[in-house]
């Protein structure tokens, strides 16, 4: 049973260089719409639990589309999009925090965010604090943090809430050389437990790491499927792209 | 979406918008209580000192009780259709059920009423005003009042999202609207033929039935009393329906 499943999807943007209110004028009145954008064309593919799937391509290839699309932030032209237990989404870290409220009142918006009750917030605050270590500025406000800092606690609180499906977009690279090895012995362990990832980076040794499959996207479709260290070097070395393949 | 969670998550997201508001001002939460304070005691000077109104006794009381009301509906009005695109990134990033953020900014806004209130019943009481039984109806008419601007709030900041104008329809409808809702007059000194439009504006019923109970001891025309939850409910039910037909597409237009 797979836990993220992609059937014939294809998304459109239109073009946004006229307002709304005129667009909607010019096309109901003229019958003419305007040119279509294909940020994912006819993508089919499959992640299981306890499996990760990594996401390359150019920028603009479609991946944060593609992302979005898990995460049920934006719905599909065509296809579908069927999805199995909770999506957590890294990615923007931290992106409900303010920067007058002080660490923990923070921690405890995003964690809400992030789906987890008001009993396990409480039971995993220290856990979650004790991760970020920001133990000693925990009651101080987020703006007299450290980029750093911010994101190690925004990342804390992501991995503590205990979602089925992980959303990692360039994210996986957060602090210093310690907490990264930390944040990676953590994400493993997530997926032992089951838990699927899908991870979106330009850093290839994290993706090999992390992943076993690996999809290419190019101008929306997908160029080529297959295990994580095949298609992430013929990514790299830039292979000639066949004409046709899946 | 996600059930479980979805009352700590209101919770949160309405104690963020009351926080963030007066934090790190040295006066914090008692800018609640000035800013009507100072705006009756100006409305009190020239309606009392440069238009006086015909025999208005505790002008000051009378005048509060419109003005709070009214700033309420303004405010929170005005920050819940905003709150969509001034929560942008939440929005294109973070799953969460979206409707949560104009009721949350709304009732953030309806915490500083809250307090408000408290102002106004306090100086109604060392104005000579008495406690009386119909105090009792009070939390369910401003309640309706919130209600009210809630479903307002998710029709127009659902809008604003495709017609970023829309915030200045909402802008210049709450200055009309401070001259239209009987604040610093009364509702005595409409001409009869006025009367029965202001029975639809529900901001105009609040203020009119909050101004029965406190300052007249008596019931609130019944009409009153129906028309209030009927429409209150009404535009909570459409705002919700038109809402979660438009927040398919907010993040493909934010």
């Amino acid at each position: 049973m797979p836990r993220v499943r992609f059937h014939h999807v294809t998304k459109v943007y239109r073009r946004q260089s006229r307002q709304f209110f005129w667009r909607f004028l010019v096309e109901t009145l003229g019958g003419r719409r305007a040119d279509p954008i294909y940020a994912l064309r006819d993508v089919c593919f499959e992640v299981g639990a306890g499996q990760a799937l990594a996401v390359i391509g150019r920028n603009g290839a479609g991946k944060s589309t593609l992302l979005s699309l898990v995460a049920g932030l934006t719905t599909p032209e065509s296809g579908s999009v069927e999805v199995d237990g909770r999506v957590l989404a890294l990615l923007e870290l931290g992106s409900g925090f303010h920067p007058d409220l002080t660490g923990a009142e923070n921690l405890r918006v995003n964690a809400a965010l992030c789906g987890l009750t008001r009993r396990e917030t409480e039971e995993r605050f220290d856990e979650i604090v004790e991760f970020a270590e920001l133990a000693d500025f925990i009651h101080e406000p987020l703006r007299t943090y450290s980029q750093g800092m911010i994101l190690r606690l925004a990342f804390s609180v992501a991995i503590h809430a205990d979602a089925d499906i992980l959303l990692l977009d360039e994210m996986i690279a957060v602090g210093d050389a310690d907490f990264q090895r930390k944040s990676f012995r953590r994400i493993r362990e997530m997926k032992q437990q089951g838990r699927t990832l899908l991870c979106v980076s330009h850093v290839p040794e994290i993706l090999k790491e992390l992943c076993e499959e690996a999809i290419w996207l190019d101008s929306g479709r997908i160029v080529l499927r297959g295990p994580a260290e095949e298609v992430i070097d013929a990514y790299v070395t830039g292979a000639p792209l066949l004409e046709g393949s899946p | 979406m996600r059930l479980r969670n979805t009352g700590f998550l209101l919770a949160c997201l309405v104690t963020r918008d009351f926080k963030i508001r007066y934090r790190n001002m040295s006066l914090g939460v008692f800018w609640s209580l000035l800013n009507p304070l100072v705006l009756m005691l100006v409305l009190t000077f020239v309606f009392t000192k440069i238009f006086p109104p015909p025999g208005v006794e505790n002008f000051h009381v009378v005048v509060l009780s419109g003005l709070i009301v009214f700033s309420f509906f303004s405010l929170a009005w005005q920050s819940g259709t905003m709150s969509i695109y001034g929560n942008a990134t939440l929005i294109k990033r973070v799953p969460m059920p979206r409707e949560l953020l104009p009721v949350a900014t709304v009732l953030a806004n309806g915490l500083h009423f809250l307090i408000q209130i408290g102002l106004l019943l306090a100086l109604a009481l060392w104005a000579g005003y008495r406690v009386n039984p119909f105090w009792l109806l009070l939390p369910a008419i401003f309640g309706l009042e919130v209600i009210f601007v809630c479903g307002l709030a998710l029709i127009t900041s659902a809008l604003d999202v495709y017609f970023r104008d829309i915030r200045y329809v909402v802008e210049s409808s709450t200055t009309v609207l401070f001259w239209l809702v009987p604040i610093f007059y009364s509702f005595a000194m409409i001409p009869p033929d006025y009367r029965e439009l202001y029975q639809f504006n529900p901001v105009a019923a609040v203020v009119l039935a909050c101004r029965a109970i406190i300052l007249e001891s008596r019931m609130p025309p019944a009409t009153l009393l129906w028309k209030l939850p009927l429409v209150s409910l009404c535009f909570l039910a459409g705002g919700y329906l038109l809402f979660r037909r438009l927040k398919r597409n907010f993040a493909d237009y934010l």
